[in-house]
């Protein structure tokens, strides 16, 4: 991790400085997601629903114009939210506000950083605007969260400068078996490289199509070197409470909670599994009388052009 | 308590560096309270010197517990775990009784008597006399780190990490202000402070390697126990 670099986006550095003072370093940007580890952050798109999520113990809300639910309802592109209603949203909550741009476009990423958000997921849920390149996000002060699906999407995310990485998941579909599985193949390909000696962290370094000092660091801490987080199809507080278990740091919920009959109760008994997901006296008694869920959708039966984690490379 | 350490991570190796000399021949048993936020740095910062870090999740994890600290995380997210797992009173009896406390960005929120910009009615578990802003710096766009100085740490400034970060508006009488930012845009602002036994700190030491200010903690610990 790089220490202090006077030179990356100091817009609060002053020309007499003798102690620089610099934003948007590699340690702000992968601090900010070590705050919301342990917390849930929810999908919201009115006002209203931010303030539900925020007295609901939310660590933070994704602010965007439609649920994933509906926007496989919908069909057509999906696109950046309106810069009006991320901002209604800002002013609503004093937790931080992260939205969403698509895959590569890096206009939508400059536009979310103008307008103040906390973080930006560059995000598969959108249609992608580049099917070969992410956003270069080292060119960004706002630090980035991204999707994958195993340990080598994963490290190429964070060699593009991403400070926080969710497992994909398939969004929309309340369905966890995706989520369940990239989460167990990532922390499977860390534990592989836990074990290998030098000569093998060379192959599987071409083999994750990773740069090769990410893999020797990751084998070296046995973690990513940034926090992980779980998405993707969470919808019970005993969703939330496996993916703890098996290893993730934190959890987003998407359409899971605003798609309930009782979105209220069921984000704030979301927001308790993930704290005492060991506990399964607490995760019992927060499950009970939740009202709906929504209505799941089987993966196996969707089209593969709407398999939002096929997408990125 | 027998020379064996207990083995806090459950890897061998690890065990030998919870029982250095540097904090005395009892290892000091320090509570974290982990409802949310960045407990594990903390706990590495606080093992790192030779303390017994423990998770406080429960009212029955307090017992024993030599000292506390509030880790940084969201203040609001924390204090409604806090208050729906009836944490929040055991913890305001804690500080009150004097066990010491050190508490990070949030941490230092939970520890004002006022916050300001805070959600309505937001509770702390008190111990400060300050009035702390939540936010002050701005948001993750402002968020910044700079080198800092603080009364009591010797060897040269700290690397401080303010993320989201609050400040100090007020301080009581009573409270010793440790450090201010230096070159920041917003310069002279109060980021350290303690009063008796409880210290904070709007920014994160547990984010970076340097271990002096928790040292700076556990020596004030020691001082009050006597060891």
């Amino acid at each position: 991790m790089s220490t202090s670099d006077p030179t990356t986006g100091s817009a609060t550095t002053g020309t007499t400085a003798t102690t620089a003072s610099s934003t948007g370093t590699v340690r702000v940007k992968r601090g900010m997601a070590e705050m919301l580890k342990g917390g849930v952050i929810m999908d919201v798109v009115t006002a209203e629903q931010a303030k539900i999520a925020q007295d609901a113990g939310a660590v933070a809300v994704m602010a965007l114009e439609r649920v994933p639910a509906d926007i496989r309802l919908e069909g057509g592109v999906a696109r950046m939210s309106d810069p009006d209603m991320i901002e209604g949203i800002i002013d609503a909550v004093s937790i931080p506000v992260m939205a969403k741009a698509r895959i590569g476009h890096f206009a939508e990423a400059q536009v979310l950083q103008s307008i103040g958000v906390d973080y930006i997921d560059e995000s598969e849920v959108l249609t992608p605007a580049d099917e070969v390149h992410h956003i270069n996000k080292w060119d960004f002060t706002v630090p980035f969260v991204c999707g994958a699906t195993n340990l080598g999407e994963a490290l190429r995310r964070i060699s593009e400068g991403a400070a926080m990485i969710r497992s994909k998941g398939e969004a929309g579909t309340g369905n966890v078996v995706e989520a369940t599985r990239h989460m167990r193949q990532i922390t499977a390909d860390i534990k592989r490289l836990a074990t290998a000696d030098e000569a093998e962290l060379f192959a599987a370094a071409k083999e994750l199509r990773a740069p090769i000092d990410l893999v020797r660091e990751v084998a070296e801490r046995g973690t990513l070197p940034v926090v992980l987080f779980t998405a993707g199809g969470i919808a019970t507080p005993a969703d939330a409470a496996m993916m703890m278990q098996l290893g993730a740091q934190g959890v987003f919920v998407g359409s899971g909670i605003f798609k309930s009959g009782d979105p209220a109760k069921r984000a704030e008994a979301i927001v308790k599994a993930t704290t005492f997901a060991h506990d399964p006296d607490v995760v019992a008694k927060v499950s009970r009388g939740l009202g709906e869920a929504m209505v799941g959708i089987n993966v196996s039966s969707l089209p593969a052009d709407q398999r939002y984690a096929d997408r990125g490379w | 308590m027998s020379r064996v350490c207990p083995r806090i991570s459950g890897t061998p190796t690890a065990a030998g560096k919870h029982c250095p000399k540097k904090v005395g021949t009892v290892p000091l048993t320090v509570g974290v309270l982990a409802l949310q936020g960045d407990v594990d740095e903390h706990r590495n910062a606080l093992s790192d010197l030779g303390a017994r870090p423990v998770a406080v999740r429960r009212p029955s994890d307090l017992a024993g517990v030599d000292a506390l600290v509030i880790p940084g995380g969201e203040s609001t997210a924390i204090i409604k775990l806090a208050d729906a797992f009836e944490m929040t009173e055991p913890l305001q009896h804690a500080v009150q009784s004097g066990v010491p406390v050190l508490g990070s960005c949030a941490g230092m929120v939970l520890l004002a008597r006022e916050v300001l910009d805070g959600e309505p009615g937001q509770t702390t578990f008190g111990g400060l006399d300050i009035t702390v802003r939540r936010n002050a710096f701005g948001r993750q766009v402002d968020s910044f780190e700079e080198d800092i100085t603080i009364a009591g740490v010797e060897g040269g400034p700290m690397r401080a990490i303010f993320i989201r970060a609050p400040w100090v508006e007020t301080v009581g009488e009573d409270v010793e202000v440790l450090a201010r930012t230096s070159q920041a845009y917003h310069a002279d602002k109060v980021v350290a402070v303690a009063q008796g036994s409880v210290m904070a700190c709007s920014f994160h030491p547990e984010l970076t390697p340097d271990r002096r200010l928790h040292a700076l903690f556990l020596q004030r610990v020691k001082g009050r126990s006597g060891q």
